[in-house]
Parts: structure tokens; C-alpha cells; sequence
């Protein structure tokens, strides 16, 4: 059971989802347009928030944007089917996920569970790799001994790469294992996340010694 | 078209001075043998009555003499020759005077010049007025050559004046075939270009004539073309706008349509059973209504020309066999595929082709249904066959059609009846193609075909 927030402009829309996602067992509390769901983010950090891009007054860009500035509860954003300018700018905005409308509970909830579960990696101890630390009980990074804050996709990322130094994860290899997603899971999700970890983690991420480019295939961890 | 004008122009000319001086040297011929004949004629008419009768041989050479040169009279045994022309009088002649008892002519060629024979009997006038053949005949020969020469000396100035006369003539038809070909080319060209599709394509009309009449009228013809297209693109866009906003309109209820009826499904357990039933169907349909209004955007992406491609490094093998395996159509499909064929596309199209049309097979061929995917130089092939009836002849043109449904009594199946149509388009934007047939054996075959590369298409 999580404590969701849905911001979600349509009233039967929004009712509708809540009592679907209630019967799966989350806490669902609900705003209405971008302002109102920013305020609730405050009063009451939820543990995930469900996201409609297509809101009146500040869009589900910006929503998406200021919650990812402030905090990093995950996002899951409701989408039109595969339209590339939604789940793209979704993605940049720093979404973790995306469920495409009419959205079916079930599928929602899988991928709530599987974002919620990111933060639940198996620990195997402290991994340090030069100036980075990978606590992978404590579920904390850090970077020349500074803490680095991460998303909880982020970090399931940087803790599935990290485990097997060097070895190569295809986009569809790190879509199973970190998304949960099946076969035909969006590669994007792990490029834009991808990006958003060497922001956090690396000196030049243009030029990344972490998490490296494999051309063609994936991406690997190190060598460092 | 230019070069039969020309011709056409030549050949006339040459006609002409041939049969100018043609009719020039016959006319030249005809008169001097009347002469010729007129003279004889005359000669012998002024010497007959002296002629005494039966004539001895005095009487023979006298009239002989008296017509001239080249003179041959004869009576049954007994001749008159002067000349050594005379031997050129041919028996023909002399048999053509005996049976028709009157004047006769006749022309020939002897050692290269010609000749005219001119043979007439002498006839006797009775007091009862009947004239019979006295048995006297006059056969002279004369010469033609001076004749010959002015035949000659006409053909050959009719020849130095038609070719004086034919570069001028084929520079007039030059001009001519110009200005009548020249506004038949454009307008041809006019024509063509509104045959390939441009719309805008006129020719000027110039002139009052026939031709410049038919411009106008073709120009009117474009003109009234040109607006039932644009009127019919407008209402053909228009039509696929709405269909889209329809779409996009119907995503919202169904959002809650979708979320509600889930609650609903899992709440069935103290219903009544019709209740239960209902909550059913309304799932049910409520899933159908998602896919069909989902088919429906996509179309009109296509449409609309905004669909894009999003492509990786897919092995082909690997994607066909990750679709059948997400929806447990592993068991039901033999699948054969070469290994190793790396093809740079969309994933999420291929897995949408590739379930269309093996979903189809499953549904409405029989087993053993099969899917093979191979790869040539040119190109990535993957075929998928069944063992069913086939597709009849007169459905096979449709099978893409948009809500085309060969059995009206088979409405009710999954489909949105956009599915192939969503498969072919999504080929095509591969730069690829999707055909349907049916198989040696029976049962329907559906060929995708793939690029090596997508932008070279």
C-alpha cells in the first residue's frame, strides 16, 4: 500500500481512478489542477505521485518539473498513446514512468509497485568505486563524500549497473530489470534516466566514467 | 510528325514536275504523230487518183515517191522500197492494216532511237459509194529522235526547276508545320502534365481557330477538375479531423470507463448472477471500446502524416518470437527464422504487424499456422501462413480496407477492423509493404517486407 497522489484535471476521471486504485490498496488523495497538487506535495509528501500532462493553468511539464526540483518522490505520468511529444518532454521533465491513457488499474498498479519497489534493492554492502560510494544498505550515494540525492529509479539504475562492473546491459535487459516493464518497455525511459544519473554523479557527463556508452548495445558501469 | 510534313511536301513537288513533263512529252508525242500521220495521209490521198489499176510496178514507185522517204508500197507481188528504214516495218503492222483495212500507227524502239510506222491501205471507192481494199498498201517509216530530244530537254528543266524549287518548298513547310505544330505540342504537353497530376498545368490559347478552342475547352475541363479536388481533399481532411477529435473526445470517458468497470469486475462476487453478467459485459465491451478508439488515433496519425518511427537494433528473430511469447502463442505458431538478422526498426510497429497477422491466422485459419522470417540482400521477409480455407478472390483486394469485414456474420470478433490496415501502414512506414495472397496449398499467406534500411526507401 503506498500513499499516491493523482493530479488529475477531469472530476469522473479523477474519481474513477481513485476508486480503482483504492480497491488495489493505495491511499489515494487527489488534486485537480498543477497549483493545488504542488500545495498537497507539501503538506503531505506522498510516496508516488500520478501525473496527467494535459492539465489547465501550468501543465503536467511543469508540474513535473517543480516536483522533481523540490523533491524525489517518484512520477508516473499519464499519457496519450505512444505521442512522442508527451512521453519526450514527460521523460525530460524527469517522469520515472509513463501509463498510457485510458490508463487500466492494473496496469497502473504494476507500475506503481515496480517504481515504489526501486528503492528496495537487495543489499550486498558498501561498494566504492574511486570518488563514489554505493551503500547499498543504507541506500544512500555518495560523491567525494558528499551525499548525492537520486530518484529511486536513479538508484535501482546505478545499483543494477554497479553490481556487475563492466558487463554490458542492453536497454531491454535494464527495461526488465529496473522498470519491470515487459518486451516492448519504451528504451527512452533509460536513456533520459541514464541522463539524469551522470547530471547527478559524474564530473563531465558529457565524457561519463561511470556510466559509459556502449555503442549499439547498452550501457556498462566503469571500468573505473 | 515535323519529318512528314517535310516529306509529305518533297514527295509533292517530285510529283509534280514528273507528272508535268510526263504530260508535257505525251502531249508533244500525240501531236507530232498526228502530224506525221495527217501528212502521209494527205500525201497519198493527193497521189491515188493517178494510181491505175491493177498498178504495175511504174505506178507503185510513183506513188511511192510521191509520199516521200522511207517509203514501202506494195501489191501482192509486187513492191516499191526507198530506204533502208523500211526493213523496221514489222509484220504485226502489216497484218494490223490487212484485217482492219484503215489507217494504223504504231511506235517502236530500233537500234536505240524511235520510231513512228505509219501503214494504210489504198481503198477503192465504188460508184455505189462502198470502198473496198484495192490491195495497194503504204507503209512509211519516220523518225522520231528530234521528238525525243525535245522530251528530253523538257524533263530535264522540269528536274532543274523542282530542284530549284524544293528547298523552297521545304522551308515554307517548315514554317508551316511550326505554327500548327508548335500550339498541338504544347497543348499535348498541357495535357500530359495534367494526366500526371498537376492541376495548375494551362496553355494560353492563341488565335481563333479550332485549335484554340479546344485550349479553352481544356483549360475549363482543368479548371473544373482542379475544383472537385480541392473540394474533395478539403472534405476528405475534414472527415479524418473529425474522426480524430472523435477519437481524442471519446479518451477522456473511457479513462473512467476503464477505471470503474475493473472495480466493477473485481466486485462480482455478491452480485446476482445477471448483475454479474452485465458487470461482465460492461468490462468486456469497455476493453473492445479502448482498442478500437486506440486503432481509431492511430489511423488518424497515419493520417495525418505525424506518425513517426522511433528505431533501434532489433533482431528479428528474437522480436517475432517475443510476441508470440507475450501472448501465448508460442505453442500454436512453428516459427523458422535465419539467425542474426540485425534490421534497424521500430519495435513497437514490428510487434503490432507481426500480432495482426498472426492473430488473424490463429482466428480464422486453421493450424499448423506458421511464421517465417528470412533475410536477402535487399531485404528482411517475414511470412506468416495458415492452413485454413484462404481469403475468396473477391475479398483478397480488401483484406486492408478500413473496417472491411469479409463475413458480415463474423462482426463480433475481437478486432477493430483496422488491424490490417494499421499493419500495412505501419510496413509503409518502414519503407516497406504488406501483401496478402493465398498459397500453393490453400490457406492465406501475408508477406511483410523490410528494408535494410528504412531512409533508403
Amino acid at each position: 500500500m503506498a500513499a499516491i497522489l493523482l493530479i488529475e484535471d477531469d472530476p469522473l476521471v479523477r474519481r474513477g481512478l481513485q476508486l480503482a486504485l483504492s480497491r488495489h490498496g493505495h491511499d489515494v488523495r487527489t488534486a485537480c489542477t498543477g497549483e493545488e497538487g504542488l500545495r498537497e506535495l507539501q503538506t503531505a509528501p506522498p510516496d508516488l505521485v500520478v501525473l496527467d500532462l494535459m492539465l489547465p493553468g501550468i501543465d503536467g511539464f511543469e508540474v513535473c518539473r517543480r516536483v522533481r526540483a523540490a523533491s524525489e518522490v517518484p512520477v508516473i505520468m499519464l499519457t496519450a498513446r505512444a505521442d512522442d511529444f508527451d512521453v519526450v518532454g514527460g521523460l525530460e521533465a524527469g517522469a520515472d514512468d509513463y501509463v498510457i491513457k485510458p490508463a487500466q488499474p492494473t496496469v497502473l498498479d504494476a507500475r506503481i509497485r515496480a517504481v515504489l519497489r526501486r528503492a528496495i534493492a537487495t543489499p550486498d554492502g558498501v561498494r566504492v568505486h574511486r570518488d563514489l560510494r554505493i551503500d547499498t544498505e543504507a541506500l544512500t550515494v555518495s560523491l567525494h563524500g558528499e551525499p548525492v540525492t537520486l530518484t529511486p529509479t536513479e538508484l535501482r539504475l546505478l545499483l543494477t549497473l554497479s553490481r556487475a562492473p563492466r558487463r554490458v546491459f542492453s536497454r531491454q535487459q535494464l527495461l526488465e530489470e529496473v522498470w519491470e516493464h515487459d518486451y516492448l518497455g519504451d528504451s527512452r525511459l533509460v536513456d533520459n534516466c541514464v541522463q539524469r544519473l551522470r547530471a547527478k554523479i559524474e564530473a563531465n557527463p558529457a565524457f561519463p566514467e561511470y556510466v559509459q556508452t556502449v555503442r549499439g548495445f547498452g550501457y556498462r558501469f566503469g571500468p573505473v | 510528325m515535323l519529318v512528314a510534313f517535310v516529306l509529305v511536301t518533297v514527295l509533292g513537288a517530285a510529283a509534280a514536275a514528273w507528272s508535268s513533263a510526263r504530260s508535257a512529252s505525251t502531249a508533244l508525242v500525240t501531236i507530232t504523230q498526228q502530224r506525221l500521220t495527217q501528212d502521209i495521209a494527205g500525201q497519198i490521198a493527193a497521189a491515188a487518183p493517178e494510181l491505175t489499176y491493177p498498178p504495175d510496178q511504174d505506178s507503185l514507185d510513183g506513188l511511192r515517191a510521191a509520199v516521200g522517204a522511207n517509203t514501202l508500197v506494195t501489191y501482192q507481188n509486187l513492191q516499191s522500197v526507198d530506204g533502208t528504214s523500211t526493213d523496221l516495218v514489222t509484220g504485226a503492222l502489216r497484218a494490223a492494216v490487212r484485217a482492219q483495212s484503215r489507217l494504223v500507227t504504231q511506235r517502236i524502239t530500233a537500234s536505240g532511237q524511235p520510231w513512228l510506222l505509219v501503214g494504210t491501205p489504198i481503198m477503192i471507192t465504188e460508184p455505189d459509194g462502198e470502198r473496198t481494199p484495192s490491195g495497194i498498201d503504204v507503209y512509211c517509216v519516220r523518225d522520231l529522235a528530234d521528238v525525243q530530244q525535245q522530251i528530253d530537254s523538257i524533263t530535264w528543266s522540269a528536274v532543274v526547276t523542282a530542284a530549284l524549287a524544293l528547298p523552297l518548298a521545304m522551308l515554307l513547310a517548315l514554317l508551316a508545320a511550326g505554327s500548327v505544330l508548335r500550339p498541338v505540342r504544347k497543348l499535348r504537353d498541357t495535357a500530359r502534365r495534367l494526366a500526371a497530376g498537376d492541376l495548375d498545368a494551362r496553355s494560353p490559347p492563341r488565335g481563333a481557330d479550332e485549335l484554340a478552342e479546344l485550349t479553352v475547352t481544356i483549360n475549363e475541363m482543368a479548371e473544373s477538375v482542379q475544383t472537385s479536388m480541392a473540394a474533395m481533399r478539403r472534405m476528405q481532411a475534414e472527415a479524418r479531423r473529425f474522426a480524430a477529435d472523435v477519437s481524442h473526445e471519446l479518451r477522456t470517458p473511457l479513462s473512467t470507463l476503464t477505471a470503474v468497470t475493473e472495480v466493477l469486475a473485481t466486485a462480482t462476487d455478491g452480485m446476482e448472477a445477471d448483475a454479474r453478467e452485465s458487470a461482465q459485459m460492461a468490462v468486456t465491451e469497455t476493453y473492445r471500446l479502448v482498442r478500437l478508439v486506440e486503432d481509431l488515433i492511430e489511423v488518424s496519425r497515419f493520417d495525418a502524416g505525424t506518425a513517426q518511427l522511433r528505431l533501434e537494433d532489433v533482431d528479428v528473430a528474437d522480436a517475432v518470437r517475443d510476441c508470440l511469447r507475450a501472448r501465448g502463442w508460442v505453442e500454436r505458431v512453428d516459427l523458422v527464422t535465419q539467425p542474426e538478422i540485425q534490421l534497424r526498426l521500430d519495435r513497437r510497429r514490428l510487434d503490432v504487424i507481426v500480432a495482426n497477422l498472426v492473430g488473424n491466422a490463429l482466428r480464422h485459419g486453421e493450424p499448423p499456422v506458421r511464421a517465417h522470417a528470412w533475410a536477402d540482400r535487399e531485404q528482411v521477409w517475414i511470412e506468416v501462413t495458415d492452413n485454413g480455407p484462404g481469403l475468396p478472390q473477391d475479398v483478397l483486394p480488401h483484406v486492408f480496407d478500413r473496417f472491411y469485414k469479409a463475413d458480415t456474420a463474423r462482426t463480433r470478433t475481437p478486432g477493430s477492423g483496422l488491424g490490417l490496415a494499421i499493419a500495412l501502414e505501419n510496413a509503409r512506414l518502414h519503407g516497406g509493404d504488406l501483401t496478402a495472397a493465398n498459397a500453393c496449398g490453400g490457406g492465406a499467406r501475408f508477406m511483410l517486407r523490410l528494408p535494410w534500411k528504412p531512409e533508403d526507401a
